[in-house]
């Protein structure tokens, strides 16, 4: 990392003079602060909420348990804490596809997913998914028949929403862990679907 | 607030510019942004209903301008300013000028409490026994209200009309607890259903809809 600071943005500036003001002061303790970094960029992330799909695939009674308390099934898997406190699973199928946005900030249900792309958190995408929902999933290449209803969930309260996508065909023989390699993180949010293997 | 940051709806924003392979972090700098945000909130002089209203608090063309981490850099400084827990000049300056209050000192998050704390996650909901304004398939509409503070209802629903598809109990009412005063305010959270062509008119597509969480302060009956 340059010390140069010609190099550095006004931004990097101010976070750097930030972070050094409140280690001064004692209100922030720099090894939490390497935790709590470390928890979301390696500890946390869509790999959680792909295995949750891939066991509602195999077992119908996770499934059910899944759609019925998210909150209760999903921490049985040990995915629990902040901003996925209230957890709810909506189902595509064939009648329907679900796409989840938060329009008016970036809620994501992080236990499952980690932290949120910046596609999700960017005004192109918060703006357009409530008003032209289909459009967006086109630019994401995905196509939903005139016959899908297609809904879309505004996170606005502390309910966090994951998409339990269709499971694609040609995968009856795969492992739970073979099926959870399949499911992407696009796929939870809702903009895109799996496809077969 | 009729800030930049309620989106929905909004016209001319360009392509969503999805990066394959995305980094969790692009920088540094936002590495410490959030770090920095998370373990400031220990220090408990804001809950996160402020903390969302400090970030979009801002003239439109900056939050429009400002990256997310950035909104989130603005969002604590303000936050910490507020709670009289940096002075400007401190600030300004990148030196603390007084050591923490004894009982803030007790607050400091460390690392092996990091876990744990992000594991718990935070209380939202309210034991509080209150009776539910509405009940599965009331019509509902949302209020025309237009607060210069936080508020959970988007303005493309506002006087809108939908149908209450589910409860989900009583929660701390977000439009309040961002006013920082000490007793939360219980309220029902419904999850509403409005059709399509009801928020954006007859060239909408006829089967869609979108579902918004909505709290009893929200809304009214319809009918």
């Amino acid at each position: 990392m340059s010390d140069d600071h010609s190099h550095l943005s006004e931004t990097e500036l101010r976070v750097r003079s930030l972070e050094t003001l409140l280690v001064d002061k004692g209100m922030v303790d720099p090894s939490a602060l390497d935790a709590l970094i470390q928890t979301y960029e390696e500890k946390i992330g869509p790999q959680n909420g792909a295995r949750v799909v891939a066991r509602a695939w195999s077992e119908p009674d996770y499934k059910a348990w899944l759609l019925a308390d998210a909150s209760a099934a999903i921490a049985d898997m040990g995915y629990t804490g902040r901003q996925g406190e209230h957890m709810y699973v909506v189902e595509n199928t064939r009648q329907t596809h679900n796409l989840v946005v938060c329009t008016l900030c970036s809620c994501y249900p992080w236990p499952v997913l980690g932290l949120p792309p910046t596609w999700y958190k960017s005004a192109p995408y918060r703006a357009r998914a409530v008003i032209d929902p289909r459009g967006v999933l086109a630019e994401f290449g995905t196509e939903v028949g005139a016959d899908v209803a297609v809904r879309v969930w505004d996170s606005t309260a502390e309910l966090r929403y994951l998409v339990l996508p269709q499971r694609p065909n040609g995968t009856d023989e795969m492992s739970n862990d073979e099926l959870a390699g399949l499911v992407t993180r696009n796929s939870m949010i809702g903009v895109e679907v799996v496809g077969a293997p | 607030m009729n800030g930049a940051h309620d989106l929905g709806g909004m016209h001319g924003l360009g392509p969503i510019e999805a990066e394959a392979d995305e980094p969790v972090f692009h920088h540094e700098w936002q590495r410490r942004a959030l770090a920095l945000t998370l373990a400031s909130g220990a220090m408990g002089k804001w809950n996160i209903d402020m903390s969302r209203h400090a970030r979009e608090n801002q003239p439109p063309e900056q939050y429009l301008r400002n990256s997310y981490y950035q909104t989130w850099l603005v969002g604590l400084e303000k936050l910490l300013l507020a709670a009289d827990l940096v002075t400007a000049g401190e600030l300004a300056g990148g030196q603390s000028a007084a050591p923490l209050p004894d009982d803030l000192a007790q607050r400091v998050l460390r690392a092996e409490q990091v876990a744990g704390v992000l594991g718990r996650g935070d209380q939202f909901t309210m034991d509080d026994e209150i009776t539910a304004t509405f009940q599965v398939g009331d019509r509902v509409r949302v209020l025309n209200n237009h607060p210069t503070g936080h508020t959970r209802a988007p303005r493309y629903a506002r006087g809108k009309c939908g149908l209450v598809e589910r409860g989900h109990g009583v929660f701390v009412f977000a439009d309040e607890n961002s006013k920082g005063r000490d007793k939360p305010v219980p309220q029902h959270i419904y999850s509403v259903n409005f059709p399509a062509r009801e928020l954006w008119g007859a060239d909408a597509t006829p089967n869609d809809c979108v579902m918004i969480d909505l709290w009893d302060g929200h809304l009214e009956a319809a009918d």
